[in-house]
């Protein structure tokens, strides 16, 4: 600490003359990159935590009503949802190989990637709003004209009303719960996919800086920290709706139950 | 300076990790239909977390981090969120449905 007039000649100074991107507050570019994917580590983490909550008012929900909850979730579309699964995935991918090709170097290659990530992020927001729309028009959007005589009629034996037709006043309150119940299903539906899909929204305007960037050559084998931790939240978001998936799709799909 | 190259994960990885999660997600949505009793939802939340599993150690780089705190949070945040789901469910689950 003495000898302060020697720092110009230390590793320490020469990597910071040597390296643009590496902020003076940091001691070297390892030191910066961890920070960085440290502080994306932390926000999942309370993204999490942001999710857990809906996903613990779901879980607890679906099994209270799980009648009303399983015949709700075989009026969505069980082939849609699983190749948008699929196409989240293939982004997923293609986020994973955009990193490796700024770690090899291969600009071209990586902008090709992206923009191939914002083309599956894109299809799958277009699938979803597909999804969304037919719901309007199934009258399964809550309070909006909400109607559950289409779960009613073909769910009889589920929801326990075949046993009950001679008892007209029981019957009619029956039914009148599952109207209830069933809108609590679309409601934790609409404000989970509508969580995650915000987060893909903000997902696709997050690539699309990262995408301009990476046609400017800013990522190099060295520094394509913005790229990596972009690419965190990209994945943390599919994960989300792995675990969406089959919570909401696959409640009960056995034929006959 | 000291070597601060980055872990590069072969393509063909990332090629069978894809390969497995697109397998996995038709794989849940047949067994889904298939009647294994309460064991659907079972079998269901494995393979998801299977899955997510697989994309945080790879598609994230879990597995290839020097980075010493990375684990510590991400197990940190997962046992917070079983607490709250665990207690929530064991807690809800055990009286009348409101």
């Amino acid at each position: 600490m003495s000898d302060r007039a020697g720092i110009g000649e230390t590793p320490l100074a020469v990597e910071h003359e040597e390296r643009p991107e590496l902020r003076h507050h940091f001691a070297d570019v390892e030191q910066q990159r961890n920070a960085a994917t440290l502080g994306m580590w932390w926000f999942l983490g309370t993204e999490i935590m942001f999710f857990g909550g809906m996903f613990c008012a779901y879980l607890v929900y679906r099994r209270w009503y799980f009648p009303e909850f399983a015949a709700s979730s075989r009026s969505l579309d069980l082939i849609v949802g699983t190749l948008n699964t699929a196409v989240l995935i293939c982004s997923s991918l293609t986020v994973a190989m955009s990193v490796r090709a700024a770690q090899l170097g291969r600009r071209t290659l990586q902008v090709k990637l992206l923009l191939a990530t914002i083309f599956f992020g894109l299809v799958f927001l277009g699938v979803k709003a597909y999804e969304w729309n037919n719901k309007y028009k199934e009258h399964h959007i809550p309070t909006f004209s909400f109607s559950a005589n289409d779960l009613i009629k073909e769910n009889q034996k589920l929801f326990g009303l075949d046993q009950l037709q001679n008892d007209p006043a029981k019957l009619q309150e029956r039914k009148a719960e599952i109207q209830r119940r069933s809108q609590i299903f679309f409601s934790l539906y609409f404000a989970l996919t509508g969580m995650h899909a915000i987060h893909m929204v903000i997902g696709v305007g997050l690539f699309g800086v990262i995408t301009w960037m990476a046609y400017k050559g800013r990522f190099t084998p060295e520094y394509h920290t913005p790229l990596e931790i972009a690419g965190l939240y990209w994945h943390f978001v599919d994960i989300v709706w792995i675990y969406l998936f089959p919570l909401l799709y696959l409640i009960d799909r056995r034929p006959g139950a | 300076m000291a070597d601060h190259s980055e872990h590069v994960v072969r393509a063909s990885l990332y090629w069978l990790v894809w390969a497995i999660l697109i397998v996995a997600t038709f794989l849940t949505a047949w067994v889904a239909t298939v009647d294994l009793g309460a064991f659907n939802t079972v079998v269901a939340l494995f393979i998801a977390t299977c899955k997510a599993s697989i994309v945080v150690l790879i598609f994230m780089g879990v597995k290839y981090t020097h980075e010493k705190m990375t684990r510590p949070i991400l197990v940190g945040a997962v046992f917070w969120l079983l607490i709250l789901l665990i207690l929530s469910l064991a807690d809800y689950s055990s009286r009348y449905a409101g």
